[in-house]
């Protein structure tokens, strides 16, 4: 451990971390461009500028490590002024089109500029042309070589994550500038990460751009359900003018550090699926009656489980759904109707995998749903919709899964046939919704507070970001309803209260709570 | 003086094997490696005082001893025969008229650090060096002189010639390893240093040629007859390219310390046509300018640096009184915007900025104002970036500046006419 001292406070940091960790692990700021954790050190913007006592002029944070008894100065007037300098001539050649430019309210040229910088330009020479403006460079980026800073982070990222080497920087001095290797395409599983990291406007988000400015966007924490992962996201979404889009609140996903999650990154399938939670949503609800309402449908929902006999109803639970909906779903379904048959794993849906981030269980919670259900060698839904197309089975309770996906139209048809009842509790339209009896609107995990258990056994939070639409009602509100209905009456208020419960009577979850959870969650404790 | 590095630039063919050997090549490093040990050649190569003649004038034992010691990596040795900096022209002499002495050098250098893969990387400009040399490294290894039992010691020693591709930065120390990996000429950050993390990341020394030149010389004359060929803390003698407004351009091989004045008025014949000298640039394009009443200098790191300026490459380059300094630094700052490696922000866009003014004045559309802001944009370059290229082009603005400020009003002011060059000046 060493003694420094920053800006006059004193800390006991790591030995050997580079200045600019000391900085960050102690939450003071400092600019910086090149830098980034997740990174190898390029020490090339030079922003990061310091004092450092006993050592001439200023250094860089980013490549100077702590010493014992250092004494660093970040807002001396030697250090500032050192910042201000290189931050003018990291200006000298920018286009200044930030009228036009999206990046515009999260572009740390801006930022810094009005933080470290507030100069008059002496720049009077012809600027520096470069060509690739608004330039596609793949899928999901576009390129503005003029706004480049060269900070080499989106060069690096393509060498040191993806592996993929796409950018390049070409040419020398003040002709250096960014480009894609002739040839090529910014096309890997991660490609978005790059107008993240990018700390300007020279890589924007091709979905995003001049959708909205960013001053426009409230942010939530939450987690991904896009597959076992649970990379940590910030849901982004139309904040202050709800009018500007219409139906379409949520503007985009950008990944949250979680060192032991996602570090940085999030993939691109997961990035741009945010749409489903505005656009082909289930908002109608569907019961015998004309024109249902909540009440009116969940009474008729409680009057048919009544009567259903415990041998001819199949549960159909989802691993979409958080650990204290499943909880609920345990206790009305097993415990209290004490049903024979429930699943909740759909087979053959693997998908994609690498060694990176990507899971191949598309689902962001089904350890959760394996745990808490305990269904054991019974998970699997195969068996009953055997049963259900051979007629066996009076009614099914089916929570989210398209079963006409699973298992093909065809068979979605038969089960139509030979099964009487079919509820269906969901967000989304999709065949098997279509063909149900009854439909329950539910919310996606941006409209609503709860926990995932990712594939490592790791709890961790989702929360609101967006109000349910009007007519939907979160799964666990709906469960809580029902649950009354059926004489097993639990007073949760919130889904907080739902998880003491499950942490109290299931040992995987022990000793947790949402407090204790925080914003990186909290791995169970066998 | 009795020529030491130089003995052999003019005698005819002395690249060839056989010449190079009538001349006693290769004696001393077959000595050295059959009957010394390594920290032997370590310990008269400290005693000798030899100072880096790359340009930095860093103690080359003490660069040596900053290896790690029981590392378990090879360990490089890497010659910088880039020679790019504009007014130098001293290695080339070495490489093309006599390479087996920097060869023999480099035997001994390897051994002294226990490398056993020593690299040249060449001035990709240097075509006939190149040749010459690589002809010589080729009759060293059907010799066996090179190769896996280098001059029958036992001692294996791989020596490669690499060829550049005409980027100046790329004698950076760092840049060049870079380049020598296949990659891009930049400059690496430092720490760590190239002793520690080197070329594919192994430990590496990296030496100018005339560097371990000189190695030969101490081993065979002794440490203490080079420390006293020049001045304390400085040893051996110096290859002082001159060029310019001088009677006898050349290489000039003399003692360290030797004064500037004596190497233009005696050496080099003095100031072309009789004229008058006006300013000399003592150690390359990098180094601050002196005026005609500041060359009473002795030219060695420490005088020099005393001076408010450097050795250098020890490239001295004369100017006289017909030399027009803005058109002079209209050539520096064009050579570092043409050639800053774009890494850092100060040197990428200072270089290249402060070249559009220097331009404009040039072209005469200058102001007043343009010098300050010259002045001011140089010394934001100075110590803010990976490597000291943004120092060296800064130095050229600061220092014509700072000395010549008056003509270069007078050009603004009163436009080129005034400044008419006399006919015949360059
Ligand atoms: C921009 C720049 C260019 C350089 N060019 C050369 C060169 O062409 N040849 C050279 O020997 N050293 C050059 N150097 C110095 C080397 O970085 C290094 O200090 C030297 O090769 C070390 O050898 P020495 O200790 O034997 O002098 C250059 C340095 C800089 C910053
Ligand atoms: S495009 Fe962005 S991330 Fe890439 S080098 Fe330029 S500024 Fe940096
Ligand atoms: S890896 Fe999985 S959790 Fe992470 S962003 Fe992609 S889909 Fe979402
Ligand atoms: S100072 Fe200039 S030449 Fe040296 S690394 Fe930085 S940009 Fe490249
Ligand atoms: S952040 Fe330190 S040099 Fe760029």
């Amino acid at each position: 451990m060493a003694n420094i001292v920053i800006d006059g406070k004193s800390f006991t940091v790591k030995d050997g971390i580079t200045i600019i960790e000391a900085i960050d692990q102690v939450k003071s700021e400092l600019p910086r461009y090149c830098y980034h954790p997740g990174l190898s050190i390029a020490g090339n913007c030079r922003i990061c500028q310091v004092e450092v006592d006993k050592m001439p002029g200023t250094v860089i944070a980013c490549n100077t490590r702590v010493a014992e008894g250092m004494v660093i100065h970040t807002q001396s007037e030697k250090a500032k002024d050192s910042q201000k300098v290189v931050l003018e001539f990291l200006l000298a050649n920018h286009p200044l089109d930030c009228p036009v430019c999206d990046q515009a309210g999260e572009c740390k040229l801006q930022d810094y500029y009005m933080e470290y910088g507030v100069y008059d330009s002496h720049f009077d020479e012809t600027k520096v042309k470069k060509t690739k403006k608004g330039v596609s460079v793949g899928p999901t980026i576009m390129l503005d070589q003029e706004r480049c800073i060269l900070c080499s982070r989106c060069v690096r990222f393509g060498d040191e994550i993806t592996k993929t080497h796409d950018f390049g920087i070409f040419g020398r001095g003040d002709r250096a500038k960014i480009d894609i290797y002739p040839g090529k395409e910014l096309d890997n599983k991660y490609s978005g990460n790059v107008a993240d990291i990018c700390p300007v406007g020279a890589l924007t988000d091709k979905d995003f751009r001049f959708k909205m400015r960013v001053w426009y966007l409230g942010k939530q924490e939450s987690v991904c359900p896009g597959c076992s992962r649970g990379c940590n996201i910030s849901v982004e979404f139309e904040k202050s003018r709800p009018y500007h889009l219409k139906n379409d609140r949520v503007m985009r996903l950008k990944p949250r550090e979680n060192k032991d999650v996602n570090q940085w990154w999030m993939c691109d399938e997961g990035r741009y699926a945010y749409k489903s939670i505005d656009q082909n949503r289930i908002k109608a609800i569907k019961a015998s009656r004309m024109n249902p309402q909540w009440k009116d449908t969940l009474e008729e929902v409680a009057g048919i489980l009544k009567k259903a006999s415990l041998s001819a109803w199949g549960l159909i639970a989802s691993p979409q759904n958080t650990n204290e909906e499943l909880y609920l779903t345990k206790r009305l379904f097993l415990d209290t109707l004490k049903w024979k048959q429930a699943a909740f794993k759909a087979p053959g849906q693997d998908g994609f995998e690498d060694n990176f981030l990507i899971k191949k269980d598309k689902n962001p919670n089904t350890l959760g749903a394996e745990k808490i259900l305990n269904l054991g060698a019974n998970e699997d839904m195969t068996a009953i919709v055997e049963k259900a197309k051979r007629g066996e089975l009076e009614g099914l309770f089916i929570f989210n899964h398209d079963l006409a996906k699973i298992f093909g139209a065809e068979t979605l048809k038969v089960i139509r046939q030979k099964v009487k009842t079919i509820i269906y509790q969901g967000t989304n339209l999709n065949p098997t919704a279509e063909i149900a009896d009854i439909v329950l609107p539910a919310v996606t995990y941006a409209e609503k507070d709860g926990t995932f258990t990712n594939f490592e056994g790791r709890v961790q939070r989702i929360r609101k970001a967006v109000e349910p639409f009007a007519g939907t009602l979160p799964d666990w509100d709906i469960l809580l309803n029902l649950a009354g209905l059926l004489g097993l009456t639990l007073k949760y208020l919130r889904p907080e209260h739902i998880f003491d419960d499950l942490a109290k009577e299931n040992s995987a979850f022990k000793e947790m709570n949402y407090k204790k959870l925080g914003n990186t969650g909290l791995i169970w404790s066998q | 003086m009795e020529a030491i590095l130089s003995r052999n630039f003019n005698i005819s063919n002395a690249w060839k094997l056989s010449v190079a050997e009538e001349r006693g090549a290769y004696q001393t490093a077959k000595k050295v490696l059959t009957s010394s040990k390594p920290e032997e050649v370590l310990a008269a190569v400290m005693a000798s005082n030899l100072r880096g003649l790359g340009g930095a004038g860093f103690p080359t034992g003490k660069k040596w001893s900053f290896l790690p010691k029981n590392n378990p990596k090879p360990v490089y040795l890497v010659i910088n025969a880039d020679e790019g900096e504009p007014g130098t022209c001293k290695d080339r002499y070495i490489l093309e008229r006599d390479p087996h002495q920097m060869i023999e050098g480099i035997i001994i250098s390897a051994f002294a650090i226990n490398s056993h893969k020593a690299y040249v990387y060449i001035r990709g400009e240097y075509v006939r060096p190149y040749e010459n040399l690589q002809a010589a490294v080729d009759e060293a290894y059907t010799k066996g002189y090179l190769g896996k039992n280098a001059l029958g010691s036992g001692y294996a020693i791989d020596l490669v010639v690499h060829r550049g591709a005409g980027a100046y930065i790329c004698g950076e120390e760092t840049a060049l390893l870079n380049s020598l990996e296949g990659g891009r000429g930049l400059p690496r950050l430092k720490p760590p240093f190239p002793a520690i993390v080197g070329l594919f990341g192994c430990p590496t020394i990296i030496n100018n040629v005339e560097t371990v030149a000189c190695v030969p010389h101490i081993m065979k004359n002794g440490a203490e007859w080079f420390a006293a060929l020049g001045i304390p803390g400085c040893g051996g003698t110096h290859l002082f390219s001159i060029s310019g407004h001088v009677e006898k351009p050349g290489v000039y091989e003399l003692p360290m310390g030797v004064s500037l004045k004596d190497i233009i008025y005696k050496n080099a014949g003095g100031i072309l046509g009789g004229r008058q000298l006006k300013a000399v640039i003592p150690g390359g394009i990098s180094a601050k300018i002196l005026t005609a009443a500041e060359v009473d200098v002795k030219m060695d790191y420490d005088s020099l640096k005393n001076a408010g300026t450097m050795l250098g490459s020890a490239g001295i380059m004369v100017m006289d009184e017909t030399t027009c300094m803005v058109k002079m630094l209209y050539y520096a700052t064009k050579f570092f915007a043409h050639e800053s490696c774009g890494q850092c922000s100060p040197c990428r866009e200072g270089t290249g900025w402060a070249h559009k003014i220097v331009t404009r004045i040039y072209s005469g559309h200058g102001k007043i104002e343009d010098l300050d802001e010259l002045l001011r944009i140089a010394r934001n370059m100075e110590r803010r970036t990976i490597c000291v290229f943004a120092d060296a082009a800064a130095w050229p603005i600061l220092s014509y500046i700072g000395k010549f400020r008056t003509e270069f009003e007078q050009f603004i002011t009163q436009g080129k006419a005034a400044l008419l060059e006399p006919a015949g000046a360059h």
